[in-house]
C-alpha cells in the first residue's frame, strides 16, 4: 500500500465518524452504555500510546524517555500550557543526549 | 450579531488553539519528514486526516515498519472518540443549518470540541454557525501550515535537536491525559491498565495490534468496573 493510499484510508476512517453525527443527530438515540464505553477510549488509547513507546525514543537508553516523560508529567500536573509541557520535555531530553 | 462580528469572535477564540497547534504541527512535520515522508505527503496527511495523535502515531508506526492496514485500523480506533464528541456538538447545535453543522464537525478534535463545550451561547445568536466554523477552521489552518513548515525545515535541523523532539509526541499525550486524570483518578487507572496491557500484548503482537487491543480491553474493563460501581 502506498503512503497516499494509507492517507486516504486514514482520512476516511477519521472523517466518517466525525461528520456522521451531524446527519444522524435527530434520528438515533444511542443506548447509554455505548457512550459510556466510548468515553473511556481516549484515556486507554493515550496510556497505550505513551508506554512502552516512550522508553524507546533513544535506542538502548530507556532512562532518557522515562525522565523526559516524568518532566512532562510534572509540568502538566502544574497546569502548564501544552506548549511548555512539550518544550520542557524536549529541553530535558536535549540536555541528556 | 452580524456575520463579521461572529467571524471576528471565532478568530479570537481560535487563537489559543492556533498557538498550541502550530509548534506541535511543526514537530509533526519534522518527525514525519525524518520518517521518510515528502513535504507533499505529510502536508496531505495533515489536510486530509487532521488528527495530531493519529498522525504522530502513524509516523511512529511507520518507523516501526508497521503495515499500513494496522495504521488505518489504529487510526479508526484512536479517532472513534470524535464520533461521540461530534454527536454531543451536533446535538447542541441542532438549530444551525445542516451544511454548516457538517462543515464544523469535520474539524472536531479533542481541543476544538473542548472549546465548543464552553462556548454554548453562540447557538442562540444570529449567525452563530459562522462563529463555530471560523474557530474550528483557523485551528485546522494552523495545523496544516505548521506541518508544511516543519516538513520544510526538517532537513536543516541538527540531529541532536531533532532527536530530542522525539519526546514531543509523548509529552503531548501526557499533557492531554493529565487534566482528565486530575478530574477523575479512575481515568488514570484505565490509562495505566492500558500501558500494562500494551507492554504484555507487545510481547506477542506487533506494536499496532497491541495498541488497538490494549485500548479496547482497558477501556472495556474500565467501563465494566465503573458500571458495577454505579449500578
Amino acid at each position: 500500500m502506498t503512503i497516499w493510499m494509507m492517507i486516504i484510508l486514514m482520512s476516511i476512517v477519521t472523517i466518517i465518524p466525525r461528520i456522521l453525527p451531524a446527519f444522524l443527530v435527530d434520528k438515533i438515540k444511542f443506548p447509554d452504555w455505548v457512550g459510556q464505553w466510548l468515553e473511556l477510549i481516549p484515556y486507554a488509547a493515550l496510556g497505550a500510546l505513551i508506554f512502552p513507546g516512550i522508553i524507546n525514543i533513544v535506542s538502548d537508553q530507556p532512562l532518557i524517555g522515562i525522565v523526559g516523560g516524568l518532566v512532562a508529567l510534572l509540568l502538566a500536573v502544574f497546569r502548564l500550557h501544552i506548549i511548555f509541557v512539550v518544550m520542557g520535555a524536549v529541553a530535558v531530553v536535549y540536555l541528556m543526549l | 450579531m452580524r456575520s463579521v462580528d461572529q467571524i471576528k469572535r471565532g478568530l479570537k477564540v481560535g487563537l489559543p488553539i492556533m498557538l498550541a497547534y502550530f509548534p506541535i504541527a511543526v514537530t509533526f512535520g519534522v518527525l514525519s519528514s525524518q520518517a521518510g515522508l515528502s513535504v507533499f505527503e505529510l502536508t496531505g496527511m495533515s489536510m486530509f486526516v487532521y488528527s495530531g495523535a493519529a498522525q504522530m502515531m502513524a509516523i511512529n508506526m511507520i518507523l516501526l515498519n508497521t503495515s499500513a492496514l494496522e495504521i488505518v485500523i489504529a487510526t479508526f480506533v484512536l479517532n472513534f472518540r470524535h464520533f461521540i464528541m461530534s454527536f454531543s456538538f451536533a446535538h447542541r447545535t441542532m438549530a444551525t443549518p445542516l451544511k454548516w453543522r457538517v462543515a464544523s464537525t469535520l474539524f472536531i478534535t479533542d481541543e476544538t470540541f473542548s472549546v465548543t463545550t464552553v462556548e454554548k451561547d453562540a447557538v442562540k445568536q444570529a449567525n452563530g454557525h459562522l462563529f463555530y466554523f471560523t474557530f474550528v477552521f483557523v485551528s485546522y489552518l494552523s495545523w496544516v501550515i505548521g506541518s508544511f513548515i516543519g516538513g520544510f525545515v526538517g532537513d536543516i535541523i541538527p540531529d541532536s535537536i531533532s532527536q530530542s523532539f522525539s519526546i514531543a509526541l509523548y509529552a503531548m499525550f501526557i499533557a492531554l491525559l493529565v487534566p482528565s486524570v486530575k478530574s477523575n483518578f479512575r481515568y488514570g487507572l484505565i490509562a495505566i491498565l492500558a500501558m500494562i496491557l500494551n507492554f504484555a500484548f507487545g510481547q506477542f503482537f506487533q506494536e499496532g495490534w497491541s495498541i488497538v487491543l490494549s485500548t479496547l480491553v482497558a477501556s472495556g474493563l474500565g467501563f465494566l468496573a465503573l458500571r458495577r460501581r454505579t449500578s
